[in-house]
């Protein structure tokens, strides 16, 4: 397939689909309250971006600030782990049952804990624990992947713990790292957004606490339009990460290597 | 040279017994001296411990029972693999390079030395290259190269070769005796080639299957300035047929 056509297919596809949404619910008279039309959402945007806009800008924070705490955690706790088994047996059950317990389930006690005045803190803890895991998975499972025989060569030479680590298990686990980044950041944005449906926004205001009012205010329109802006930040972290990624291993990792013909 | 060698091994190793701890038998008793300078094969059948012998020699494996002993101290020592072990997020001279690093060496001098290496074994060049860009060939000497930047005295070979081509194989047999007289260096290479031990070596220790003990030891008197043509000799075949000889005698003992 030739690059242009991979590109255009998906779009034409997406313009097809949002002209037919907008045929269909103007030809079948449907209720704007059940549907909104493209055209509606597309107004919902300017009408509300006084609403939409700092609800983007609060959500993009808490995102950023669960998914840096998630990663260096991640990351931070994965060495250790590597470095220590004993410490690795004391604690990975922990990592674990924060892992499996339902985020939704934790949010009141983290809000008794924290308090009503902290409500973003809560929202950004919340995230973090929805983003963390898959970044100590991975990079736990990337720093047991070093090769054997350049682990012996390496003892060979006498190098210590660190180098060991240094130059040779983080290296090689990066491949792994930023694949769990790459979840991990779209599992902050879902953090970010469910966990405002669970504990509020205090006095700021998210994308996921405006879908909760619009949706009570029966506004559709709104309800989508901030939708599409969790889309529209979904995608580009995706991006972000996937751009990252080719930077850092494009020229030795094989999954980034280009095939020929 | 010889004379004092003799006398003073670089390497013994002394009634070297191995167990895995899955219960496998590798090596029921070995009993080796290496002098410094010698080029030493040890071949034998897949399992037959010649992996693992050379594996304990480099201190990576300990023996059940037994003694490695350097009796004029431990020397420096290269390893290179079967396969070319490099680290695929460095250059070539950033592999080269890597046992330098280990010691502390300053960047620029450890750059020198490791380019040096590279230049060596044929890869002028290639210092920028990633291993992903490189044939099988070239990563082996990159490998080669880091063995030997840090000036090893001993270096040991677990059957380097044995994946690649027939061409490419006898090139790099070349290449490692040019290397080996002018550093004067001593090599224990693991091998199931009975022509590679042959052309190599100065003398082959013959091993039995598993579990391996010295079969018999061969030794062998390769002229000095061997190449290619030495292959297609009546001499290179006669010397050849005492290794074979000897290996299948281990193989029908067994």
């Amino acid at each position: 397939m030739k690059d242009w056509a991979r590109y255009l297919t998906p779009l034409v596809v997406f313009a097809a689909a949002i002209a037919t949404w907008q045929w269909r619910v103007h030809a079948l008279g449907i209720s704007p309250l059940v549907l909104a039309s493209p055209s509606d959402i597309w107004g919902a945007f300017f009408a509300h971006w006084d609403v939409l806009g700092p609800a983007l800008l609060f959500t993009v924070r808490i995102t950023a600030i669960a998914f840096v705490l998630a990663t260096a955690a991640g990351i931070g706790l994965a060495v250790l782990f590597s470095l220590s088994r004993p410490i690795e047996y004391a604690l990975y059950p922990f990592a674990v049952v924060l892992q499996v317990t339902p985020v939704v389930a934790i949010a009141p006690l983290l809000i008794i804990w924290l308090g009503y005045d902290n409500l973003t803190e809560v929202l950004v803890v919340l995230a973090w624990i929805i983003a963390f895991f898959t970044v100590l998975s991975n990079t736990l499972t990337g720093l047991r992947s070093a090769d054997h025989n350049l682990l012996d060569l390496m003892k060979l030479y006498g190098a210590s713990r660190w180098q060991v680590l240094w130059r040779l298990e983080l290296p090689g686990a990066l491949p792994f790292i930023l694949t769990g980044m790459k979840i991990s950041g779209g599992l902050a944005l879902i953090g970010a957004v469910t966990a405002e449906f669970v504990a509020g926004s205090g006095t700021d205001l998210g994308l996921g606490w405006t879908i909760t009012l619009a949706s009570r205010n029966l506004d559709t329109a709104q309800e989508f339009a901030a939708l599409a802006l969790l889309s529209i930040l979904g995608v580009t972290i995706l991006f972000a990460m996937t751009a990252l990624e080719w930077a850092l291993l494009h020229r030795w990792h094989e999954s980034a290597v280009k095939k020929e013909g | 040279m010889t004379a004092m060698s003799e006398s003073t091994p670089l390497l013994t190793l002394s009634g070297i017994a191995k167990r895995f701890d899955s219960g496998t038998q590798a090596i029921a008793r070995l009993d080796l001296d290496v002098a410094a300078g010698e080029f030493v094969s040890l071949v034998g059948p897949s399992g037959c411990g010649k992996s693992t012998a050379l594996r304990i020699v480099a201190g990576l494996l300990k023996p059940e029972a037994g003694t490695v002993a350097f009796p004029d101290g431990k020397p420096e020592m290269g390893f290179v693999f079967q396969e070319p072990t490099l680290m695929p997020w460095q250059r070539a001279l950033g592999n080269a390079r890597l046992p330098l690093d280990l010691k502390g060496m300053a960047r620029s001098e450890a750059d020198d030395r490791a380019a040096r290496a590279l230049k060596r074994v044929g890869l002028s060049g290639f210092e920028k290259a990633f291993p992903r860009e490189l044939s099988g060939g070239m990563k082996m000497r990159v490998s080669i190269a880091r063995a030997i930047a840090a000036e090893p005295k001993l270096l040991l070979m677990d059957e380097p070769f044995a994946a690649l081509d027939e061409l490419t194989r006898q090139a790099l047999n070349d290449d490692l005796l040019k290397l080996k007289a002018e550093d004067d260096l001593t090599v224990l290479f693991v091998t199931h080639s009975v022509y590679e031990s042959t052309y190599l070596s100065s003398r082959v220790v013959v091993m039995t299957p598993r579990p391996g003990r010295v079969a018999a030891e061969v030794s062998l008197a390769p002229p000095p300035g061997r190449d290619e043509s030495w292959r297609l000799t009546a001499d290179f075949a006669a010397q050849a047929a005492r290794v074979s000889a000897a290996l299948k005698q281990a193989m029908v003992a067994a």
